[in-house]
């Protein structure tokens, strides 16, 4: 039984495999042609890390503290997108904010990441009953709506908030979804025969999970960690405007909390409101798009469903 | 079989519920300060009218949940009251307790979400649909950006932008609030009509968003099963277009989208109770942004209770209903 899969020549049967080694081999440009949604998604976010990095080259952060300019400032030239009621500058306020929601969205979706691989792996490499607690703990915890569970562990620590405390408050619900994707991934490839080859020639498992398992996967992470943000970026901006983030920060989520508890929308004070929706609403188009193409890496037989 | 699958999700069910319950309980216990007591000590300590109350209060919660027990005392008796639905007094209203105030939201909030993802159901599988049927009318394949667009936009987001374009600008619909201060609730039909022109604004953006993402969804199904075998082998019998896109494609790509309607209503409830917040509608949502501001504890505990109980509750009654849609699935899976 081994002998015939020794022999049988180590075909690429992967559809990621084969599309990784016709990138390298080939030209990237020419792929991300092919998969412009990759491409337009890492664009956006891209873009919007930018402004992070470049903008306080050109915007005196400081002002985004309130108190530090005239208050209820129209858009002008000196304030492109005004002031708001407690005088921050709210360009200054999204050069800093972007990046700070941004980071909220990183810190719970690696740790949410790393949670789901090793769990994952765990459940799908051991089998048996570790397998069956975790899929049982992930099945439950994915029915229970997760903003709520932390709006209670968020209102308990109020004081407390800050950037990094919030990104892993979240990402204590950020870890099912990566667990089940890479349960599922083990779950195939365990069987293949390059992971039998290995396993034949006394590869211990450690190295068989770190040397085969989590190469091939690649694709797969990446499209569970851009997921894994977009949720926590979700939960952190609905934390937020309900007034449960970071009171000294002005992340994207809390400049639209302080607009709406100051009634900036009835007063038409539109610029207020409006550049932070409009920046949130691009940085999930962004990444949609890019989890849409990463999804055609790991699977290019199959459409984006979701 | 189908007992034991049952079982096997009336377990889940209680698990639940008993990890909700156990998190309400560690959680003010675990955090810094004990928020909990430091809130009542301050609520006595702003004096005034209260203070007799939450005197009064303090002393019968001391009582209800045996504060002077050893703590596995305590929380057997908190599992006890928990599973009884009791949840103690609302710190912010002494007198009253934190049940009935969730009963008297829950129909809003009810009403409000049913038909709102009923609707965005119907409509996005429809749409989505059509989407991938090669013979449906242009214009319904150039729906597919904006909804890639739309559906990422949180719910709450839009609501702000709806209530400030048709609130604020076109002032066409009332900004906020559930009725009107001059009307008295009941069962009249003025009061009916009222209610639902307050509620089309948040349905409005709840049925927006949620339309977007189901009819993404749904194309990706429909993509699946128009190449299927048996939707080939329709055409070749010369079966009607319609007969084939009902019966055979819809009917067949329907089912993963009941699935992830079982798995969405988190995701939704979530999204609803902010959207809620913006409106002023007087749900669930808002009862818990007003105790998440007053710091009443035992509400936002209370609240979050039963929303995770209502929604383990529907998850399951949407799994259970799913043998009737797909014969195939006797739930033999394991």
């Amino acid at each position: 039984m081994a002998s015939t899969q020794l022999a049988a020549p180590v075909q690429p049967v992967d559809e990621f495999v084969a599309a990784r080694d016709r990138t390298r081999a080939g030209s990237v440009l020419a792929y991300c042609r092919r998969n412009p949604q990759l491409v337009a998604g890492l664009a956006i976010v891209g873009l919007l890390l930018g402004i992070g990095l470049v903008g306080p080259l050109f915007v005196d952060v400081r002002e985004a503290q309130p108190t530090s300019v005239m208050i209820d400032q129209p858009p002008s030239q000196e304030y492109p997108l005004g002031s708001d009621d407690q005088g921050r500058n709210l360009l200054a306020a999204m050069v800093v904010g972007i990046p700070l929601t941004l980071r909220v969205g990183f810190v719970a979706g690696s740790f949410g990441l790393g949670i789901g691989v090793v769990l994952g792996l765990l459940a799908g490499y051991r089998g048996g009953w570790i397998d069956a607690i975790i899929r049982m703990v992930v099945d439950t915890l994915m029915t229970v709506p997760a903003l709520l569970v932390l709006i209670m562990i968020a209102a308990s620590i109020k004081g407390f908030i800050s950037v990094w405390i919030m990104g892993l408050i979240i990402a204590s619900l950020a870890w099912m979804n990566p667990t089940r994707i890479v349960r599922s991934q083990v779950l195939t490839l365990r069987e293949r025969a390059y992971v039998q080859v290995a396993r034949l020639s006394g590869m211990s498992d450690l190295e068989i999970i770190v040397r085969e398992l989590l190469p091939n996967m690649l694709p797969y992470l990446a499209a569970a960690f851009v997921g894994a943000v977009s949720s926590a970026v979700l939960a952190s901006i609905g934390l937020e405007v309900l007034g449960l983030g970071p009171q000294n920060d002005p992340t994207l989520g809390m400049t639209i909390y302080w607009a709406n508890n100051f009634n900036a929308i009835l007063r038409g004070m539109w610029w207020w409101w409006g550049p932070p929706i409009l920046v949130v609403v691009l940085l999930f188009v962004g990444l949609f798009l890019t989890s849409a193409g990463l999804d055609e890496i790991a699977n290019p037989r199959k459409r984006k469903q979701a | 079989m189908q007992l034991h699958y049952l079982f096997r999700r009336l377990g889940q069910f209680l698990v639940v519920l008993w990890g909700a319950a156990t998190l309400n309980f560690l959680l003010p216990r675990l955090a810094p300060g004990n928020p909990v007591r430091e809130r009542l000590t301050n609520a006595m300590a702003q004096g005034g009218l209260l203070q007799e109350g939450i005197e009064d209060m303090v002393r019968a919660y001391n009582r209800e949940f045996g504060l002077d027990q050893p703590l596995y005392v305590q929380y057997l008796s908190y599992l006890g009251h928990a599973f009884r639905l009791d949840f103690g007094y609302s710190i912010a209203q002494y007198p009253r307790r934190v049940a009935p105030m969730i009963w008297e939201a829950l129909p809003w909030t009810i009403a409000l979400l049913v038909s709102a993802t009923l609707i965005a159901f119907a409509l996005g599988t429809l749409l989505g649909a059509l989407m991938a049927w090669p013979r449906a009318p242009r214009w319904i394949k150039w729906l597919a950006g904006p909804s890639i667009a739309v559906s990422s936009i949180p719910y709450f987001l839009l609501g702000l932008v709806l209530v400030y374009l048709l609130g604020v600008v076109f002032p066409i619909f009332p900004l906020s609030g559930g009725y009107d201060v001059g009307t008295m609730p009941g069962l009249t039909p003025r009061f009916i009509l009222d209610a639902l022109r307050h509620s089309l604004l948040p349905a409005l953006s709840l049925v927006v968003v949620a339309t977007g993402a189901w009819a993404l969804h749904m194309r990706g199904m429909m993509v699946t099963t128009e190449g299927e075998d048996y939707t080939t082998y329709a055409e070749a019998k010369g079966l009607t277009d319609r007969r084939i896109f009902y019966h055979y494609a819809l009917r067949n790509a329907i089912l993963p989208q009941v699935t992830a309607l079982a798995l969405s209503l988190g995701h939704v409830v979530s999204g609803a109770v902010i959207v809620e917040k913006i409106f002023g509608y007087p749900g669930v949502g808002s009862l818990l942004f007003q105790a998440i501001s007053g710091l009443d504890y035992f509400l936002i505990y209370g609240i979050v209770f039963m929303t995770v109980l209502s929604i383990t509750f529907a998850t399951i009654a949407i799994d259970l209903v799913y043998p009737l849609l797909d014969p195939r699935i006797a739930y033999r899976r394991t």
